[in-house]
């Protein structure tokens, strides 16, 4: 089944991702079967499908962990192929893994510069001395900007709450990316208020110009987020539509398979 | 391209202090977290306190300075061992690291006429043996680093043993005899060295990036990795960094007994945990601090000197010592059991 709806439809702009003919195997396994896909600036995208469906693999290639086995990523129109998350990090994507995101030991400020600190002097690269202080300042700028409370700074993550931790993650995220922000899940693993104030927070990302790439189970979350959802099913894009409730049955219909051939405007 | 006729969700409260409510409802907990959190520090109070009860000498000055001597060459040992636990790692060669190099040092002394250069042959040694640590582990991806540092432990104890014949090379570059035996001040002179390499340990774990990725490293692998540290290189540093500091001990050892002996190191490795891991230093990585590696360096060798003093049997000392080592790792539990209940307990204030 072809989907034409998925071509650009604003004409001439150059979107600010482009998936084309995306495949990718493991082995016999084809998680991805020739999945095209695009997002425009400021937009957050939904990712929807069953588990195994392929969004996770697509999210994986996009953010640098795996490589596609056929098919080309554009970024503003260029070609790009990162080929470890560092890249895709210089190209201004930055992801929110589910469980991996922060590191427990350690504190905010040093959460939010983990592996890429501010040193001084530049030339002696990692052997240089870390800025802390700067460090410090920086993050706790960022944290204000997208009303993130910590209440303590200088404590390791590993005694904030779930909410927190997450909206922590989100926070730096946003503050590194340039132009992506993925999120798998982010909600995936906390309570009813804590999940509000993380979708507040993801809410906020748009307003720098930045584009959203959600993965999420949650249709309400989807709903309440998203401009827009794609949905997968078995590793091939089985529709699109813009999540409102009105919506909400058919898209889950798609998600489950039950109702293949019809498209949405 | 955005659509606003999204359904609009209330902003999010402000945060309230739930520290502050914590401490009011749970002081237990607050102050418990804090006991624990100076656990090493504690303990070597009480154990001073305790034999300085027991017995006139401890507190002397002779005893002090013999105290700090003993205490350099594992406190020396601990500070790169400490690196490569903070990694998640454990180095089991440091002590067949100590043999090699002192036999090496003091071998190529006697022998070579190169006179001092045998320092910097004892450094290197040092170096090498931990580079070969840390190629084979992250370059040969062998499962876990107890495996690969037992293979070194045994190659660089029987190289020791071959290089020597078995026996000790008697002989000391000045260098050596003077970190080993040297007064400042009336200070020892080992007790400075080590209290400079600590210095320089503290330094690279708190204020260089490179050291500060140990802590991400081992609180976080997978996480590391995906932050763009380069892993498997700062891997092999951290084990050349522990030869590195093996083959500073080995100079002391060398210069306190002027000899290289090829069993010199003989069960220094598992002293050399046991002080890191008696500092409070987590074995599970991304964990502790210099100066409590320091602390638990100290506390062995303080109960060591204590019972002697006693005249107590070192068939006990070797008792208490591994009491004392569980407990510490109790203390590790305990700690992160304190950190997870108040952390439920601040989710469930900000949900209240």
């Amino acid at each position: 089944m072809t989907i034409d709806n998925f071509t650009d439809t604003t004409g001439a702009a150059v979107p600010l991702l482009e998936v084309k003919d995306a495949v990718m195997r493991f082995g016999a396994v084809t998680a991805l079967n020739g999945v095209n896909l695009t997002l425009n600036r400021g937009e957050i995208l939904a990712l929807l499908g069953d588990n195994g469906a392929g969004k996770s693999t697509m999210i994986k290639c996009i953010s640098g962990v795996q490589q596609l086995s056929e098919g080309q990523i554009y970024l503003e129109g260029q070609p790009v192929s990162p080929r470890t998350p560092k890249e895709a990090r210089e190209l201004g994507i930055e992801t929110v893994y589910q469980d991996l995101a922060l590191f427990d030991n350690m504190s905010a400020a040093q959460n939010f510069f983990a592996g890429r600190e501010l040193t001084t002097p530049k030339w002696m690269g990692s052997a240089g001395f870390v800025r802390r202080k700067a460090m410090v300042k920086e993050s706790a700028k960022v944290l204000e900007r997208l009303q993130v409370g910590v209440h303590d700074p200088n404590g390791p993550v590993g005694l904030m709450s779930g909410g927190q931790r997450q909206a922590v993650a989100v926070a730096r995220a946003e503050a590194w990316a340039k132009r992506i922000v993925i999120l798998d899940e982010p909600t995936a693993a906390l309570g009813v208020r804590e999940s509000r104030n993380v979708l507040e927070l993801v809410k906020r990302l748009p307003q720098k110009g930045i584009s959203v790439i959600l993965i999420s189970h949650n249709m309400e979350e989807v709903m309440a987020l998203a401009d827009r959802a794609i949905v997968f099913r078995q590793g091939r894009l089985v529709g699109e539509a813009i999540p409102t409730p009105e919506n909400h049955e058919k898209i889950v219909s798609m998600i489950v398979g039950a109702d293949t051939l019809k498209t949405w405007s | 391209m955005q659509t606003s006729e999204k359904p609009q969700t209330t902003p999010a409260p402000p945060e309230r202090s739930v520290k502050e409510e914590l401490k009011k409802k749970n002081p237990s907990l607050v102050l418990g977290l804090r006991a624990v959190r100076t656990g090493p520090v504690l303990i070597l109070v009480l154990l001073c306190i305790v034999l300085f009860a027991a017995t006139p000498d401890f507190l002397t000055a002779g005893n002090i300075a013999n105290i700090g001597i003993q205490t350099s060459v594992v406190a020396i040992l601990a500070l790169g061992q400490f690196l490569v636990i903070l990694t998640q790692g454990i180095d089991l060669s440091v002590g067949s690291v100590l043999s090699l190099a002192s036999v090496v040092g003091a071998g190529l002394f006697v022998h070579a006429g190169i006179g001092e250069f045998a320092i910097l042959a004892m450094l290197l040694v040092g170096m090498l043996v931990g580079f070969v640590n840390g190629f084979v582990l992250t370059r040969w991806r062998i499962p876990h680093p107890f495996i690969v540092t037992l293979g070194t432990l045994n190659v660089a104890g029987g190289a020791a043993l071959l290089l020597s014949n078995g026996s000790a090379i008697l002989g000391s570059p000045a260098i050596a005899s003077f970190l080993g035996t040297g007064r400042l001040l009336g200070i020892p002179v080992p007790v400075i060295f080590t209290i400079v390499l600590a210095t320089l340990a503290w330094l690279f774990t708190n204020r260089i990036q490179a050291g500060r990725w140990l802590y991400a490293l081992g609180g976080n692998p997978e996480g590391a990795k995906r932050a763009g540290i380069p892993v498997k290189n700062l891997l092999t540093m951290a084990y050349v960094l522990s030869g590195l500091f093996a083959a500073c001990a080995a100079i002391v050892l060398v210069g306190r007994t002027y000899s290289g002996y090829p069993i010199a190191g003989l069960g220094l490795e598992l002293d050399s945990i046991a002080a890191v891991i008696i500092g409070g230093t987590s074995f599970f990585g991304g964990r502790g601090t210099v100066g409590n590696v320091i602390v638990g360096a100290l506390i062995l060798g303080v109960l060591r000197n204590g019972l002697n003093l006693l005249n107590v049997s070192s068939f006990w000392q070797q008792v208490a010592i591994g009491v004392i080592l569980v407990v510490a790792v109790g203390i590790d539990v305990l700690r992160s059991d304190i950190e997870k209940k108040i952390r439920t307990a601040e989710a469930k204030a900000l949900a209240s």
